[in-house]
This record gives C-alpha cells, structure tokens and sequence, in this order.
C-alpha cells in the first residue's frame, strides 16, 4: 500500500529534526495549548469573554480572517508571475505556495468558528445538512469558494507531493487544469470576502466599490512576502534552486502592488476629505481616532511601514539587497496586517449604525485564541513543508526533471 | 408562504436521501465534536438535528413546541405556551411613534424587557431611546443614549413595570466561576447608569427617539443572512429561528437601525419573570450565542393585542395598527400627519414611521 507507506514516511520525517525544530514545534504547542484552553472558556462562558459587544459586533477574530483570506489567495497568484518569467523552480513556486494557502485557510476557517456563537450549528451553512442562503448572502459565497479553493489545493498538494514520494512523474494533464483553476479561485476568494463587507450599506466605511481592488493589491503584498523569506530558509537548508533575480523579481512586483495599494487608499481618503460628509467620521477613527478609539496608534506606523517598504523595494539596489528586502517584507506584514485587520473593522463599526462609540480593544481571551490559531497555522505550515523538502531535493539529483508548466504551453 | 396552508410534504427520494446523509454525517459531526455540544443529553440530541422552522411539518411542529413548553417548565418551574401561530391574511403591521409627544421616560423600553423575556444580567433591550438636541436635529453623531431618566422606581405610574430583576441571591457555581474569571468582567454598555430618582425628562431643548426594529419592507438583515435564520413574515414582521441562528452577527453589521442584539452570555432570567404567553418567534426564551430583536410583539399582535410598548407609553405616542386597513389609525397618521421614516437613502423602507402629532 504506497498510501500507508507515504504515510508512514511523513510521520517518520516530522519525528527528525534538529533542536532548532523541536523548539520551534514545543513553541507553538504551548501557544496551541493555550488558545484551546482560552477557548474553551469561551464555550463555557459565551463570547462574553470576548471584547466584542452590540456596537462593535465583529473585532480581532474577523480582521485576522480577511487578512488570512489574503495571504491564501497571494501565495497561489505567485504562480502568474511565476509563470510568465520562466523562474526556473516553478513546481516549488507552486508547491510552496498551495501549501501556505492551506494552512492561511485553516486559520482563515477557525478564525470563523471562534467568532460565531453556535458552532455546533455549522453544518446549517451547507447544503443537504442546512439551508444556505445562496445566492443572496455573500457569507455563504464565501464558505462556498472557500471551500473550493481549499479542496482544490488540498488535491494539488497531496498529489504533488505522493508523486514525488513515490518518485513518479506527475501527469501534466491532470495538475496544470488544477493550477490553472487555482488562480482564478484565488481572485475569487479574496474578491468575494472583500464584497462581503462592501455589500453592507449600513456601514459608509465599508460600502466603497474601491475595497475588493484594495483587498486584491494588499494581498498580492503580504502573500509572498512570507514566501521570499521562505525560498531564502530553504535555499539554505534545503537546496532550493532559487535564483537571485526570481526573488529580486517578486520584490518589484510586490513593489508595484504595493503601488497600486497606496494610491486607491490615497483615492478613498481624497472622497472622504473632499466630499466631506458625515460619513467621514470612519476616516476619522482610523486616522485620529474619535472618543478615545485606538486603532489610529496603529494606522500612522503602519502606513509608515507600507511606504517604507514600497521604497525598500522600488530602488533596485535595495530590493537586491538582502537585508533590506528582508526588512521590506516584515514592514508589509505589519502594514497589510494592520490594514486589512483592525484598520478595517474597527472604522467600519465605529461609530455604530445609531452614533454610539464604543471602544474595542482585544480581551485576553481573544489574543490567546489568536495566537493559539496562528500557532495551528504555523504547525501545519512547517509540517507540509517538511515533507516537501525531501521531494524538492530529490530534484537535484534528477536534474533532468520536473517542470510543471513548460514555457511553450 | 403563509404558515398556515403550508402544502402537506411527500417524502420523495431526494428528501429522504438528504435527511439519511443529514443523520448519518449530523452522528459523525455529534463525534467528532463532543465538547462543542457540551454533553449529549437528549435535549441536546433532539436542538442538533432540528430542521428549519419553515420545513416543519405540522406534526413537527407541535412536538418541537410541546418539548420547548417542556423546557420552560423544567428550566423555570412554570407552565408556559409557546404558540406558532401564523400570520392573519391581509395584515401588514406598521407602527407609528408620535416625536411631539414622546418624553423619553423609558417605560416603553422596560415594559418590552418584560413582555419578551429579555436577558436581563447582561441586560438586552430591543428599545433604544436615543436624546437628540432640538438645535441640531436627528444627528446620530450627536445622539445621547445614556441621559438620565427618572427610572420606574421613583414615582413612576405603573409598579408593575420594574426595572431589572436584582441577581438571584443564591449564586450558582457557574454563576460564581463567571464572577471569578476576570476576563469576563467587561461592561456591557447597557449596564450604564441611565436612571436615577432625581432626573427629569424631556430636558427642556431636548427631544427623544426611540428606536427598535424598523421591520423594514427591504430588510438588509435578511439578505445577509447565510443559513436564512431570518426572514419576513407575511404580516411584515422580521422573524429570527433561534434554533436555527448560527450567531455569525453579519445581521447585525448590515441593520442601519441598530436594531439586534446578540446574546453575548447566557440570558439569565428569573423564573418569576417569565411571561408565560410565548410565541416560538417572538419571545420564548432565547439562548446564547444567538440574534435577536423587537417582533412587534408578534405573540399579542397575531392575537389582536397592541404591543406592550404602546399600552405602557404615559403621554401615548406610540400607534399601531394594519397598514392594508384604510380606516386603521396608522393609515390616518400615513395620511395627514407630516410623517419621516430614518435613513430614508438606505431604501430599507421601514414600516415604523415617525411622525408629528401636535
Ligand atoms: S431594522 Fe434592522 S433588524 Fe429590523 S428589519 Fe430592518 S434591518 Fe432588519
Ligand atoms: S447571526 Fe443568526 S440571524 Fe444573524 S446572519 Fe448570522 S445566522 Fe443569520
């Protein structure tokens, strides 16, 4: 049974590893064993524990979700570019992307089902089980495409991955559809998270046809920052045959998002201030905050970091640098994380739909199931990637081998 | 879709795959998270594999309402009826709220807590009276929710209209663990001290405006809803299922009116409390981790009873009454008064309008 003895060689190969490994998953056990403990106070007490309240109805639990909904669809877009300019490790531009979208989408659905009030009615979102309200409610688009896309990539990663196991050629005819349908899933996926909140007229801040190409130019910066960072690890300790210029590449194009990024903000805040209605009173709370809201302690660092990081990244001698590009891709995790997280619920909520402000900072309980779902995320992440370090070193000794997507295609 | 002739259901092919799948994944879902159902009474069982109230056939219906009276009973220790009755053919309800009289003194919002078995530790309250300043207008940025009223404790006319019930002396274990815990000592925002005996309403250049569900004609609420929990009745009034309410809150991000409420805790309320005259979309006892809001008293007002709110206002400035009636008074308001509904540019099209009076 090849399935079993796949299955036992992945176990064999997360029970090796150095003392850096084992740190790092003991690490993330702690953290995952706390975020359960949290958790199950908040079923014992209700999410009552939680900051959140009538007016401020959503908070930290959403924001990480449609930042996740980011990172997932980016890492998957990378294969455009990937693809375009013939970067020489395509299958592990692919492979390493897919994986990064599965476990941002673990995170993306606990992140979900910590937030409702009754997970134990889940099964009411699907069809056959309960009633989805499709396709009226852009919620229930959203569990569907997400649902897709995760399937989707599950089914690439694991075929890609037990064909290498096995060190057989994969069969192009089947994998290049999937890809192919993968990218398309990744706009969407992000496109209809964003549509979620722009259907919402009751909420000015939200309601801004610019949101869904905002959400698509941030994402397609925070998505392969993580993966730059994690060709350079593996190009270490792995072997992965990067080259220099792929990374020199993806940070320009990164820069140009980011460009793309700024200036629909800059657009969005000229509407606000010009128009100057009373709907600029969102603005105001992300910006300056309004009766002691907070969230614009956080806006000004992270515009500085985006900014920043779009220069780091457009001067070509810094982008080739390693340190600063470095440097770019942690100020756009801070900068996008901000942004699509609490920069975008809290304006959206606050004030609420009757003028009231209330000020909403995570409780306890909420950080501890955040870090407690990251921390399930990251696992996941480092386990899939250690089982694909083997196949993408059996490449160098099979130098003939593999490329998924051949340029003349 | 009236509830009433509803056509009698076939068990056809489709249906009766669907509900074997439903059973035997639903068992599979029940294993795979036992601490989520926190323990596996029958009760619990019987919540887990309800279907939507909608799908219920008649039979199914009175069984779920008889286990809900059962409930009650066992939960509170009083016989209650939960009724489902439907709408009344040709009714479309709509309120009228009198801004010249109002006077802000809050028992509308009281009298609500009591007729529909709101939590009241942490305190829900369908009613919000917000406190405008007359040289500024309806101002939402401007609203005052919190000013200070008399309270129904001091010299208010009706006794029976009290405030919060104080909590229960004996404090339960979990009611001792929900003290201990110090993350849970997050104020509601209701909790906020808004009556005292020595304050005085209407505040001279002040005007007050009560707002509840606006039982919108186009209710934004419904559309976003992703497992249809909510929906609009024939008569116009915008019903929740709580057994069916999966507690995502997207609701309560897309009503403009501020209208819903999510049950942040388990609504804690006192036996002696209870009203016994129950409806099962209305206000039978709700639970946590679900919506919910004002339903024009559904349980008096498909009977031929105002809402509670309306009989309690002293000054009256509170009007209801059946929109397709051209002789009701809601239509003489409709028609001769000058009359505003809120956030007109959303085109919710609420059927609770304000009006002036005098
Ligand atoms: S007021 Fe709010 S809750 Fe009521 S029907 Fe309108 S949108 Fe729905
Ligand atoms: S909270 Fe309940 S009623 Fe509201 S949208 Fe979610 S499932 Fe529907």
């Amino acid at each position: 049974m090849p399935i079993v003895n796949f299955l036992k060689a992945c176990i064999s190969i997360w029970l090796k590893g150095n003392k850096y490994y084992w740190a790092w998953v003991a690490f993330l056990g702690v953290l995952i064993v706390s975020g359960i403990a949290a958790y199950f106070g908040q079923i014992m007490h209700g999410l009552i524990v939680t900051s959140m309240r009538d007016q401020v109805s959503w908070g930290f639990y959403i924001g990480n979700f449609t930042f996740l909904v980011g990172v997932a669809a980016a890492a998957v877009m990378l294969v455009i570019p990937a693809y375009i300019y013939h970067w020489e490790p395509i299958k592990e531009v692919v492979l390493l992307g897919e994986m990064l979208a599965i476990s941002a989408l673990v995170m993306c659905m606990l992140f979900v089902t910590v937030d409702i009030g009754r997970p134990d009615r889940m099964l009411h979102l699907f069809p056959i089980f309960g009633k989805p309200n499709f396709p009226v409610s852009l919620l229930s688009w959203d569990v569907l495409v997400l649902s897709l896309y995760f399937v989707l990539n599950l089914v690439i990663v694991s075929y890609l991955l037990y064909t290498g196991f096995t060190g057989r050629h994969y069969n192009a005819k089947i994998l290049i559809p999937l890809v192919l349908i993968s990218i398309p899933s990744a706009i969407s996926i992000h496109t209809v998270t964003a549509f979620l909140y722009n259907g919402i007229v009751a909420r000015p801040f939200w309601n801004a046809s610019i949101l869904a190409p905002r959400f698509l130019a941030s994402a397609f910066c925070s998505g392969p920052a993580i993966l730059i960072i994690l060709f350079q690890i593996l190009r270490k300790v792995a072997g992965l045959r990067i080259k220099d210029e792929a990374l020199a590449k993806i940070s320009e194009l990164m820069a140009y998002a980011m460009f793309i990024n700024l200036f629909l903000f800059g657009a969005e805040m000229f509407k606000e201030y010009y128009s100057h209605t009373e709907h600029l009173i969102y603005t105001k709370v992300l910006l300056f905050g309004v009766g002691g809201t907070k969230v614009h302690l956080f806006t000004w660092p992270a515009l500085a970091a985006s900014v920043t990081a779009f220069i780091l990244f457009l001067v070509p001698k810094t982008r080739k640098n390693f340190y600063t590009m470095n440097l770019g891709c942690l100020l756009i995790w801070f900068g996008v994380y901000t942004e699509k997280g609490m920069g975008l619920v809290i304006p959206g909520l606050t004030p609420d739909t009757l003028g009231e402000i209330y000020v909403y900072a995570p409780s306890l309980t909420e950080y501890r199931v955040a870090a407690g779902i990251f921390s399930i995320g990251f696992l996941i992440f480092t386990l899939l990637v250690k089982i694909a370090m083997p196949i993408m070193k059996m490449k160098e000794t099979n130098p003939a081998g593999i490329r998924l997507v051949k340029p003349h295609l | 879709m009236s509830l009433n002739n509803k056509p009698s259901r076939q068990l056809n092919r489709r249906k009766f795959l669907g509900d074997s799948v439903k059973s035997a994944l639903g068992i599979a879902a029940g294993l795979a998270v036992p601490g989520v159902l926190s323990g596996c009474g029958t009760k619990e069982i019987e919540n887990f594999f309800q279907k939507h109230f909608l799908e219920l056939s008649p039979a199914e219906l009175k069984s779920l309402l008889a286990r809900l009276e059962r409930e009650n009973l066992k939960k509170y220790g009083k016989s209650t009826v939960v009724s489902a009755k439907p709408a009344m053919p040709g009714v479309l309800f709509g309120y009228g709220l009198d801004l010249s009289r109002c006077i802000g003194c809050r028992r509308c919002v009281h009298a609500c807590v009591k007729e529909n078995n709101q939590s009241r530790d942490p305190a829900i309250q369908w009613i919000r009276v917000l406190e405008f300043s007359k040289e500024k207008g309806i101002d939402f940025a401007e609203a005052n929710p919190y000013y200070c009223a008399p309270g129904s404790g001091a010299g208010a006319a009706d006794s029976s209209n009290k405030l919060p019930a104080a909590p229960p002396p004996q404090l339960t274990g979990e009611q001792k663990q929900i003290l201990a815990d110090p993350v849970s000592q997050y104020p509601l925002y209701k909790e906020k001290e808004t009556e005292g005996p020595g304050c005085k309403v209407p505040r001279p250049e002040h005007f007050y405006v009560p707002i509840s569900c606006q039982q919108c004609e186009n209710p934004p609420c419904v559309k976003v809803c992703p497992v249809k929990a909510t929906w609009k009745e024939p008569d116009g009034i915008v019903v929740i299922d709580y057994n069916w309410c999966i507690g995502c809150r997207y609701c309560m991000a897309a009503c403009p009116y501020g209208a819903r409420h999510f049950n942040w805790a388990e609504p804690k309320l006192p036996s002696e409390d209870v009203n016994p005259d129950m409806h099962y979309l209305g206000n039978r006892p709700r639970y946590r981790g679900v919506v919910e809001k004002c339903t024009y008293c559904i349980q008096r007002t498909r009977n031929g009873r105002y809402p509670a709110c309306v009989e309690i206002c002293p000054v009256g400035a509170r009007k209801f009454g059946n929109l397709l009636d051209p002789n009701s008074e809601i239509r003489y308001i409709l028609e001769h008064k000058r009359v505003l509904i809120l956030k007109n540019d959303l085109a919710t099209r609420p059927k609770f309008f304000y009006f002036y009076g005098l």
